[in-house]
């Protein structure tokens, strides 16, 4: 293996170096990431990393050197203890969440620069390496494994990626339900708070081993980014950490490429990365995304300037106006622009209008939908005059913007608390139900409402 | 005789030194269903926690079936307020169904078929079968709670204590959830209610605590639901328990 690696490129095995460890850190803090975002407390991993400060000066000291074991040890130490503080400055000391944290985490980073200064002498504390860790130069830290010249970065990630994934496979049912409702988690003996000590002690050693490879800023948007993003593109646990995991790998080889190709500090570019992959699923995303948000919204217009359309030639056929009404008159009558346009070749396409001598002429199946467009219209107004008390003449504005909104069910309720169905407000004729049903049924039923089963037939005459 | 499955001896349940709930002594009979009733800011749930452990006893004791709670969990149920867990939370509702086997599997085991079939029934017992791969964020508020108690009912509790379960629901599911509430009893369930609404607690509760800072009557609805003791809850501040508590607080009399 070692023949192997070592006659490979020298800069593709840069690349898989600092790809490697890059995605192999990056994974290490997503998937504690994802419980961080659930719980709402993001900006803990940030505070933490800071907050371990003393603990690795304390480490050095102790250790006279950089050696892994006594800082992961230090950050597993003051990691515990500032998330006590915080508990205990919350809790006894009346003071916010947000602010207890904002107390301790920077007392205690001040009080790591004064440790430093006082006895830290000769800590490699490089404001650069802070910032952006040692990720491009990960190649030439390497110590003897087995015969093997391994990265050091790999000693350290390697088993604390290792201790995070065993962790959260064997408490998974434990994590879940303590993230989610802490108050019957220890109700059955699951003790939420002990697991939320496990979960802040892996933050902190995750944070110290993540740190010197790949920077704070990395490890922060680690810690971050990729659980939210997941958060927007699933609504499963097992799936967050999935996508999370494959943002956080993602983000490693894109950003390593970026890095190349704009000359720059790896560990910059992938965070970068992350955020464009946020701000991508912000925009794509099914259920929350801002395009699907707009293409629902102007399917909706689009839905009530057809509506508003067919309900229009309805009441003009019901006034017995012998003259056909133009396609530019229409889309006028009922102030629609270029929607207007579209909703009239959709109706035409539907089948429900059609055109006739220049005119516009509705169909059996589309005279059908808008009879139950202006039932529900007129039973709207009759039921704002005698349950809300409202003048008649006030009453026909915000009808038009229920009617496209009032279901079958509905309407049948509106019926039943009604004295007189057959006749609204101003007199006029309610019509009878039709077999057709409006459009805002099969709505909700594409929305999955088990109980609006089988309202869809005949939808679509 | 046997233990009754509630028993409190001089409880006081206090938040920062500061008692909330005063000298509570209380014997709660089996098989019944149990209205705690009271103002806001009574104690109601503090009552509740401090019974399951999640709120600080400043001194007395509890005891389901005669011993300590740790050592009964198994036999108890708790159905928190529906707002205080996030409903964003990747979860279906199945899942949260599923939750209420945890305790019973104890730490590292998972939930298997048989957890899944009992979480599926579960469901069924509340009429929301159809919706078990729902994300619960989806479901209405009603339905949030039907799936609460749908958890409950996994855990196969003797006792359970349910917080506010009629709080912002619509008729029909108040209705479901009353007869799901008279089934568990019926089946030898004791069932305890934070409840503040006065005029059904005739209807459904044959037990009543009435409770204000202290305890101020409990027994049998039909006895203890009387005006006087309605009065004695709801009526006047209790200046005298309320100035103590202050005093507590800042730890000597005011002047």
């Amino acid at each position: 293996m070692a023949n192997w690696f070592a006659s490979l490129d020298a800069s593709l095995r840069d690349a898989v170096f600092v790809v490697g460890v890059a995605a192999l850190t990056n994974v290490a803090c997503a998937l504690l990431g994802c419980y961080l975002v659930l719980r709402r407390m993001s900006l803990l991993g940030d505070a933490l990393s800071h907050a371990v400060l003393p603990g690795l000066v304390v480490a050095f000291v102790m250790a006279g050197s950089l050696n892994i074991v006594y800082m992961l040890a230090g950050a597993l130490a003051v990691g515990l203890l500032t998330t006590f503080l915080t508990q205990v400055v919350h809790r006894q000391g009346g003071v916010p969440a947000d602010a207890s944290m904002g107390v301790v985490f920077t007392s205690l980073f001040a009080l790591g620069v004064v440790l430093i200064k006082r006895y830290g002498q000769g800590v490699d504390l490089d404001p650069d390496c802070v910032l952006y860790g040692q990720i491009d130069l990960v190649e030439f830290y390497t110590v003897n494994l087995g015969g093997y010249e391994v990265p050091r970065a790999l000693v350290s990630i390697v088993p604390v990626l290792a201790v995070n994934v065993a962790v959260i496979l064997l408490l998974w049912k434990e994590l879940k339900i303590s993230s989610f409702d802490p108050a019957l988690a220890t109700t059955m003996g699951i003790n939420a708070e002990l697991l939320f000590y496990l979960l802040m002690a892996l933050v902190a050693v995750t944070t110290v081993a993540s740190f010197e490879q790949v920077g704070s800023i990395l490890v922060i948007a680690m810690l971050i980014v990729p659980g939210a993003t997941a958060h927007l593109l699933t609504d499963r646990l097992s799936r967050m950490m999935l996508i999370a995991t494959a943002l956080a790998i993602g983000s490693a080889v894109l950003g390593y490429a970026a890095s190349l190709a704009w000359n720059v500090a790896a560990a910059g570019p992938m965070a970068v990365m992350a955020g464009l992959f946020y701000l991508a699923a912000a925009l794509a995303s099914p259920r929350y995304g801002i395009v699907s948000t707009l293409v629902r919204n102007a399917q909706t217009s689009l839905r009530i300037v057809r509506e508003d359309l067919l309900a229009m030639l309805y009441r003009l056929e019901e006034l017995r106006v012998e003259r056909r009404l133009g396609a530019r008159e229409a889309t006028k009558a009922i102030g629609a622009g270029i929607l207007g346009d579209v909703g009239l070749w959709s109706l035409a396409r539907r089948g429900e209008l059609k055109r006739v001598d220049g005119g516009l002429q509705l169909t059996d199946s589309g005279r059908r939908r808008a009879a139950g467009l202006v039932r529900s219209h007129r039973l709207w107004e009759a039921y704002l005059v005698q349950h809300l008390g409202l003048p008649a003449d006030h009453v026909h504005t915000p009808a038009e913007r229920m009617e496209h909104f009032i279901g079958q069910r509905l309407a049948e309720h509106i019926v039943a608390d009604l004295q007189d169905a057959h006749q609204d407000p101003h007199g006029r004729a309610i019509p009878a139900p039709t077999t057709t049903v409006p459009e805002v049924a099969t709505e909700t039923r594409r929305h999955g409402d088990a109980t609006d089963e089988g309202t869809e037939k005949g939808g679509r005459g | 005789m046997p233990a009754p499955p509630l028993e409190i001896h001089d409880m006081t349940v206090a938040y920062h030194r500061k008692p909330v709930l005063w000298d509570i002594d209380l014997v709660a009979p089996e098989g019944q269903l149990i209205g705690i009733i009271g103002p806001n800011g009574a104690g109601k749930s503090t009552l509740i926690k401090a019974v399951l452990g999640l709120a600080p006893l400043a001194s007395g004791q509890v005891r389901i079936y005669g011993l300590p709670y740790a050592q009964q969990r198994h036999l108890v149920g708790y159905v928190p307020q529906r707002e205080t867990v996030d409903w964003d939370f990747p979860v279906t509702a199945l899942d949260v169904v599923m939750m209420g086997t945890y305790g019973r599997l104890g730490w590292f085991r998972r939930p298997g078929a048989a957890e899944r079939r009992l979480a599926q029934s579960c469901l069924e017992k509340v009429g929301m079968q159809g919706y078990a791969p729902r994300q619960i964020q989806q479901l209405s508020g009603g339905q949030q709670q039907r799936i609460f108690l749908a958890r409950a009912l996994a855990q196969d509790a003797h006792i359970y204590f349910m917080d506010e379960p009629f709080a912002g629901v619509d008729a029909a599911t108040e209705q479901a959830i009353v007869t799901l509430l008279q089934s568990l009893r019926d089946g030898g369930k004791t069932v305890f209610v934070v409840h503040h609404e006065l005029q059904s607690v005739r209807n459904y509760f044959d037990f009543v605590i009435l409770l204000n800072l202290r305890l101020v009557a409990a027994g049998p609805t039909a006895t203890t639901f009387t005006r006087q003791n309605l009065q004695q809850t709801y009526g006047g501040r209790l200046t005298i328990l309320e100035e103590a508590a202050e005093a507590v607080r800042l730890g000597e009399p005011p002047r």
